[in-house]
């Protein structure tokens, strides 16, 4: 049986439409536009984000909101319910726990962010140089990270704690120490995988230094999992912060921080005086739900594969 | 592999003597020694008597020499502060104790953490999904000591459990739920994520095809491939479970290693805090090397001998 042919006449001209060829369907977004409409549509992550503005205005100017000093003691007033002179009830010494609580954020978002900066400073210059040279630098280089990476991190945190002395300088220099390590991995495997790309080769072929390949061609197309590994390293840091200082190697008594407070209300707790432990444990909880909530919405808004 | 397990070996005990190394050098470069309190103004030749009983009043080659020596043979030599105990008689004392409620956390974690992880997508976007979710993401937010001074308060207070003490069965409760919740948190999202995937792939369909029951497709078939993510993550798991400890024993008045550790640091022990960091230590980096292994047995497709892999 001979092929039938489709008759001409089941075919028409269709015109080119000028109109429908020139109308853009969506606007044309950059990579952080588009990432950012992505975040803004993630509830939780913008309910963490708006929570911690919140709470970084209310580190700023809480404090001052009182009439009261942080470490000033009125013993005659010890164990005060929350009421409307004391918005979150008085500890063990007559503190005022409403003071207390957001001087205890300061400390901890002032560790959290330095932590995480640290990390990003010192993991992308190590990942990069490990990342872009290769070879046998490369070889070195991870090795060293291999061993560290194995290094329990508390414990060294720890060690160096117990003789560099309690102090909020010590307690970020301790947390850095190793912390870069999993940052730096990141990069690494980032910088690996772009170097090959033709736009890197271009670059290289005008004759550009290393520094500079790695500052304006590799390092912004890494920006994504290196902000998502910030945001989630602030959480690590906080926790570190309030876990050291719960054990009596970080920040100092009288001063305030978060695990300083849980650390005081310990004692209080039994005999019922429940604001003393509530108020520092909800808003350490918060502010790690906070930051992981963003992280994991970052890490969604961030990767292109997930744009729809 | 056996080339594998050599070389991996190798970086363990390097690992190892770093660890040592920097504790030792950690600890003389602490000012002064250890008994030199004002408080307690000692006399001169007492003083020099207890140093040259701690080796204090060696050079610091010999005396890392020496160092190196206690912790090849396991002894580490006298508490400062205990002086009736040795480091080894409190490990030997402590250790078996958070052994056992450590053991007990990680088999509540990892087949809790399972179970919601399977649970949640199987029923993917559902209020069961919700649920299990939001109990994860709680389990990640909030610290194990926060939980447990939280548990202490809802439910030792008034008597329903014991606040304190390792007697029974009943005093392992409360400070396994503590321990426990941060890990299966982490189990349930991963297993979660990862059961997503598997159950999206083509043998799935296969098997569905084939008409086995939902059930027995999940046991069999998906489970297996989804737990392998699981394996890869139980080394940093059970490094927090170890940290952990450190506060849950101290609050559930637990008398076990990590209680005897608080203790050494906050009285500057330095013999205890030694021999429990080095203990610690190398402790965790053979559970470490004990994961991989498994790993690599576990998951056929990893090729571990091959030269310049690249773990990520």
């Amino acid at each position: 049986m001979k092929p039938t042919r489709v008759p001409d006449e089941w075919f028409k001209w269709k015109e080119k439409n000028l109109e429908i060829a020139e109308t853009v369907s969506r606007p044309s977004l950059s990579y952080w536009q588009d990432a950012w409409r992505r975040l803004v549509n993630n509830k939780l992550a913008m309910t963490g984000l708006v929570f911690l503005i919140l709470l970084a205005g209310m580190a700023l100017f809480g404090p001052k909101l009182t009439p009261y000093s942080v470490n000033i003691q009125d013993l005659p007033n010890q164990y005060q319910p929350p009421s409307t002179k004391h918005w979150f009830g008085t500890d063990n010494l007559g503190r005022d726990v409403f003071t207390r609580t957001w001087y205890g954020a300061r400390i901890s978002l002032f560790v959290g962010l330095m932590a995480a900066l640290i990390d990003f400073f010192v993991g992308v210059i190590y990942g990069g140089i490990a990342g872009y040279k290769g070879g046998r630098t490369d070889e070195v280089m991870m090795r060293i990270i291999e061993i560290l990476y194995g290094l329990p991190y508390l414990l060294v945190v720890i060690l160096l704690l117990v003789v560099l002395g309690p102090s909020l300088l010590t307690i970020i220099i301790a947390l850095s120490v190793t912390g870069w390590v999993g940052m730096a991995r990141i990069v690494r495997g980032q910088v690996l995988q772009l170097k090959n790309e033709e736009f890197v080769l271009a670059s290289q072929s005008f004759g550009a230094t290393t520094w500079r390949i790695i500052r304006k061609n590799l390092l912004p197309n890494t920006m994504g999992p290196i902000i998502v590994q910030m945001t989630l390293t602030v959480p690590t840091a906080i926790f570190a912060e309030a876990f050291l200082s719960f054990i009596g190697l970080g920040i100092q008594s009288p001063y305030a921080s978060w695990g300083v407070m849980a650390d005081d209300a310990l004692g209080a707790i039994l005999s019922g005086h429940w604001w003393t432990l509530f108020f520092p444990a909800f808003f350490i909880s918060f502010t790690m739900f906070a930051f992981n909530v963003l992280g994991d919405g970052l890490q969604d808004a961030l990767d292109p594969k997930l744009r729809k | 592999m056996l080339r594998y397990i050599f070389k991996r070996l190798f970086i363990m005990v390097i690992t190892i003597w770093i660890i040592v190394t920097l504790t030792f050098i950690l600890m003389v470069s602490v000012p002064g020694s250890p008994f030199n309190n004002p408080d307690q103004n000692m006399n001169e030749t007492v003083r020099e008597n207890l140093e040259k009983q701690y080796n204090l009043d060696q050079p610091y080659a010999i005396r890392y020499i020496l160092y190196l020596k206690s912790v090849v043979t396991l002894d580490f030599g006298p508490s400062i502060k205990k002086p009736n105990d040795t480091v080894n008689d409190l490990l030997g004392r402590g250790f078996p104790i958070s052994f056992e409620l450590g053991m007990v956390t990680i088999l509540v974690a990892v087949i809790s953490g399972i179970i919601l992880g399977v649970m949640a997508a199987l029923w993917h976007n559902g209020l069961i999904d919700y649920m299990a979710m939001t109990i994860a993401v709680l389990g990640i937010s909030i610290p194990n000591f926060v939980l447990a001074v939280l548990l202490i308060q809802t439910l030792a207070v008034n008597g329903i459990f014991p606040t304190a003490r390792w007697e029974s069965p009943v005093h392992m409760v409360l400070p396994v739920i503590a321990l426990a919740t941060g890990p299966m948190a982490i189990i349930a999202r991963l297993t979660r994520s990862t059961m997503l995937e598997v159950l999206t792939q083509d043998y799935i369909k296969m098997a569905r095809a084939k008409g086995l029951s939902p059930w027995k497709i999940v046991i069999k078939h998906a489970l297996k491939n989804a737990l392998m993510p699981v394996v890869t993550i139980m080394g940093t798991l059970l490094a927090s479970i170890l940290t952990g400890t450190f506060v849950i024993e101290k609050i559930f008045a637990i008398p076990g290693m990590g209680k005897y550790f608080v203790e050494s640091i906050n009285q500057r022990d330095y013999p205890v805090i030694m021999g429990t960091t080095v203990f610690y230590s190398a402790f965790l980096i053979i559970m470490l090397f004990l994961v991989d292994l498994a790993y690599g047995i576990l998951d056929p497709r990893i090729q571990i001998h091959k030269k310049g892999g690249d773990q990520k």
